[in-house]
């Protein structure tokens, strides 16, 4: 017993605080929300307990709940690719045949860090303003633009474009996997004659399928989770009718507008649950689709 | 003779060959030259756009109100360096307020997280102990936990204990390792250490605790700074935490008083606005600016947002 403490002492008390934070702040608030989520609890009442209720109601009556879901899985499924693509198709650009990147990585990348920022949301409702300059410059190219954000068909879209706008962290974790790839194989096939779009196909994509991965599953989370930006865009509601509800924004409101804690803790248990099998997927499904260079079949 | 024609064939062919070779990389050369500057052209573009929001941002913030709208041109008419100023004020508290409030939270956040992610990750990458691996597996499954799961409860504990109105659950969670995304890269960064330098500390007597403050810590500097001044920028730009947890506006965060503005649109007040929103974004970009290298190297080893 004595040699066990000793031999254990060390390494348990340099994770002290994060044992206790583990528990005070993650572990407990998570069977906590589990438990508040068969209750209704409106924070003045002690918490009492339905049930399923909570759920029953989300699945079967809650429009608004259906509406979130739907409004979140579109923007994940837009801005998510979109993202992506553009992310890898600047990273390719800078890969190749360029000496000095590292003006073009910065500028790309900036947007990234500021992006999250309550500064870049105000100026975002504004570009999309009715004659904001988005709808300014397509006037000079004589199309005459929606009003973006007061139109329930267009303002998801304001969003997916700020999605794109930084696309600079999965650049930098695709231009450090290209950098990974060999380039007599290039070379080889060059010589051989492929065209480029062959080679793209053939080396680049089977090669970086793991930085793919990676990308896409923390990508997706990420888009998941988006909350500030879509709040402040559409005023904190999920205005207009509803277009910007994200699932976020919609919990939030539950939460800490009408103070329905228990309900809310019922969304923020599906959105666990929704996150954890989309992970899963990913994990199970990226053995058909991902292959590491160490592996040996 | 027949050998020396044939080699003299063979010379000559040689010599084509080479002549092919040499057209051909010249033509390569010159076709790589124009793919090049094709990409500069394009990338310039990308840039362009790129930095176009922020440059009429910055723009915006100069021009009087009647320019902000309806027009493109980026340079004002005049200049109006009032914004400034009016802005600072413009609000029932001071944005000195604002600034100070949001400087004693980042800077506390920074100091916990820098000392307790420190520490776990010194305890994973370097100390042996029974139950590591399940603990690191538990780790790094709260890293995907979103943290509208965990919100609801934490609010109610803080509630309880009074702290709400107060700056410690903002504070607080991060002396407690609750931004796990720090303990993963530092972590990545220890495990690199070679442990020949742990073994020879302990060999000398040094204790675990002698080992990481002298050993560890000053090879670790990069990994240091990277997660510094990520989690400055992360906390300095949060949002969510500060916008349930502070209901006076008097200990209000910057990005909370950015907000403030929103409500009080149809005031006209977009010039001051726009530029409350350039000065917020100045610590961020500056920080940029100075420690580029150890962002960009921190995405690339850790594959953060």
């Amino acid at each position: 017993m004595k040699r066990f403490i000793a031999r254990n002492a060390p390494g348990y008390l340099f994770l002290m605080p994060w044992f206790i934070g583990f528990f005070l702040l993650a572990l407990g608030p998570i069977l906590a929300s589990l438990y508040l989520s068969f209750t209704r609890y409106d924070m003045v009442n002690a918490p009492r307990w339905i049930g399923f209720d909570n759920y029953t109601y989300m699945f079967t009556r809650d429009r608004r709940f259906w509406k979130a879901l739907e409004v979140t899985f579109h923007y994940v499924v837009l801005a998510v690719p979109a993202r992506l693509i553009m992310a890898l198709g600047v990273a390719m650009l800078l890969d190749k045949g360029l000496r000095s990147i590292g003006f073009y990585r910065a500028i790309f990348y900036l947007p990234s860090l500021l992006g999250a920022s309550i500064a870049i949301a105000i100026l975002w409702r504004q570009l999309f303003d009715a004659n904001g300059v988005v709808n300014q410059t397509l006037g000079y190219l004589g199309v005459s633009g929606p009003n973006w954000l007061t139109n329930p068909d267009t303002s998801l879209y304001t969003l997916v474009i700020l999605a794109m706008w930084q696309f600079g962290s999965p650049m930098l974790i695709f231009l450090a996997g290209l950098r990974g790839i060999p380039r007599d194989l290039y070379e080889a096939a060059e010589i051989d004659g492929t065209p480029p779009w062959r080679q793209f196909t053939r080396i680049t994509l089977p090669l970086l399928a793991p930085v793919i991965f990676f990308n896409l599953v923390l990508q997706t989370i990420e888009a998941f989770k988006t909350f500030s930006s879509a709040f402040i865009i559409s005023n904190g509601s999920g205005a207009p009718a509803d277009s910007l509800l994200f699932y976020t924004v919609y919990l939030f409101n539950e939460a800490f507008k009408f103070f329905r804690m228990g309900y809310a803790s019922a969304l923020a248990w599906v959105l666990l649950i929704i996150i954890a099998i989309f992970t899963a997927i990913a994990f199970f499904t990226s053995k058909y689709w991902v292959h590491y260079e160490n592996e040996r079949d | 003779m027949k050998t020396s024609v044939t080699d003299l064939e063979a010379a000559m062919e040689l010599d084509e060959a080479t002549r092919l070779a040499h057209a051909f990389m010249l033509q390569r050369k010159k076709r790589d030259r124009n793919a090049r500057l094709l990409k500069h052209a394009f990338l310039i573009g990308v840039s362009f756009i790129m930095l176009y929001p922020l440059v009429w941002l910055l723009s915006a913030s100069l021009k009087p109100e009647n320019e902000i709208f309806g027009n493109l041109d980026l340079w004002p008419s005049t200049f109006k360096f009032d914004n400034y100023s009016a802005g600072w004020h413009a609000l029932p508290q001071s944005f000195s307020v604002f600034y100070v409030n949001s400087a004693i939270v980042t800077v506390l956040s920074v100091i916990g997280n820098l000392i307790s992610c420190s520490f776990a990750a010194y305890a994973f990458a370097r100390l042996r102990f029974t139950g590591r691996n399940f603990f690191f597996a538990l780790m790094m499954m709260t890293l995907m936990i979103p943290y509208h799961v965990v919100l609801i409860p934490q609010y109610v504990q803080f509630l309880q204990l009074g702290w709400v109105d107060t700056y410690l659950p903002l504070v607080v969670p991060r002396f407690l390792a609750s931004d796990t995304f720090f303990i993963f890269l530092m972590v990545q960064f220890f495990r690199q250490l070679p442990r020949e330098l742990d073994e020879a500390a302990m060999i000398d007597g040094c204790s675990p605790f002698k080992i990481y403050w002298a050993v560890i810590l000053p090879l670790s500097l990069p990994a240091m700074g990277t997660a510094a001044i990520f989690s400055m920028i992360w906390v300095w730009e949060d949002f969510l935490a500060p916008l349930i947890y502070l209901n006076d506006i008097k200990s209000y965060t910057v990005p909370l008083a950015l907000r403030l503005f929103l409500d009080q649109e149809g005031q006209s007040a977009y010039g001051q606005m726009f530029a409350m929103s350039v000065l917020s974004l100045v610590p961020v970009v500056l920080f940029f600016v100075l420690f580029q290298k150890f962002i960009v190297r921190g995405i690339a080893t850790s594959g953060m947002k």
